[in-house]
């Protein structure tokens, strides 16, 4: 008797979802690595400009970023509950839990573009019309120029979760994993949580450096 | 709410204790400590990344290989990390001659 859920490579649910479990943590590690290097740069140009990174990241919506900084946490939160819930069979409730994830996502979204439109109207970012008067010009560009990549990027991220977040959602709403499979929702998941981490590090490289100067 | 529903206490504590961490590196930052406002931030933010590594992304269960293959990518993050500011940082120590 073979089980549709089951490739035909591994030995049973449990061995593919270890297996799953892996392929999404190499994943994360190239992640790990992509946004490493933004932040390395980020580092390299701090150490040599820490006048101007302070003076550039006063100028950041902190009010903003904290609040999504909030707000991604507690998404994170409610797609941890509904991994552990669905485990227990609770598939419908979990499905409620996975969207309101989503939901919180897209205010993410909505929240960054509000600030994007702010920094706009003040000639911050890079590309978009830069305007800086002041003897730091060149730094704030710098530092804007990593505020707009690296938070883009994220965005980008955060995004896709969202998509995914409302699919993992769909199914779990039919009811189609349990205690053992689950391999999709706990995968997901996993990126997720990444996401959130990656959000973490930026928050606290662009919004808090400079605030007591 | 049925018991199978209810979040694992872990879950919650985790959650508000990251809020809680939010709330503190948001304050600290607008205490002038000089460089170590960085280092409070850059702790913090450290913090708040172990507890969503091992609570949330449930690292704490302890599958086998899940932690090298976790802590690969953030070792060759180190790695890059470390060599490059090295360089970097202690460029000024070392100016060229002539």
């Amino acid at each position: 008797m073979s089980d549709a859920r089951l490739a035909a490579q591994f030995v049973d649910l449990r061995q593919q979802h270890d297996v799953a479990r892996l392929g999404m943590w190499v994943f994360l590690a190239t992640e790990v690595l992509f946004f490493g290097g933004l932040i390395l740069a980020y580092c390299v140009y701090r150490t040599a400009y820490p006048e101007g990174f302070a003076e550039a990241a006063r100028h950041t919506k902190i009010a903003i970023g904290t609040a999504n900084t909030a707000i991604l946490l507690t998404s994170s939160f409610l797609v941890a509950w509904a991994v552990t819930i669905i485990r227990l069979g609770e598939s419908r409730f979990a499905a409620l839990l996975l969207w309101a994830a989503a939901l919180i996502g897209l205010a993410f979204l909505g929240l960054k573009g509000l600030e994007y439109s702010l920094e706009y109207r003040e000639h911050l970012l890079p590309g978009f019309g830069f305007d800086y008067a002041g003897s730091q010009v060149r730094t704030v560009h710098l530092f804007f120029a990593f505020y707009l990549v690296s938070t883009a990027l994220h965005a980008v991220h955060v995004a896709v979760g969202i998509v995914i977040l409302a699919a993992i959602g769909w199914r779990a709403y039919q009811r189609r994993y349990s205690d053992n499979y689950h391999s999709p929702a706990t995968v997901a998941a996993l990126y997720w949580h990444f996401v959130d981490l990656v959000w973490i590090f930026l928050f606290a490289l662009i919004y808090l450096p400079g605030r007591s100067g | 709410m049925t018991k199978s529903r209810r979040p694992p206490r872990i879950i919650v504590l985790s959650w508000l204790g990251l809020l809680a961490l939010l709330a503190v590196t948001v304050t600290a930052a607008y205490v002038p400590l000089g460089t170590a406002n960085t280092v409070v931030a850059m702790v913090i933010a450290a913090a708040k990344a172990t507890i969503v590594a091992t609570i949330f992304m449930e690292l704490r269960e302890r599958h086998p290989l899940t932690i090298p293959f976790a802590g690969a990518g953030f070792f060759w993050l180190a790695i890059m990390l470390w060599l490059a500011l090295a360089d970097y940082v202690t460029r000024p120590n070392f100016p060229p001659a002539g």
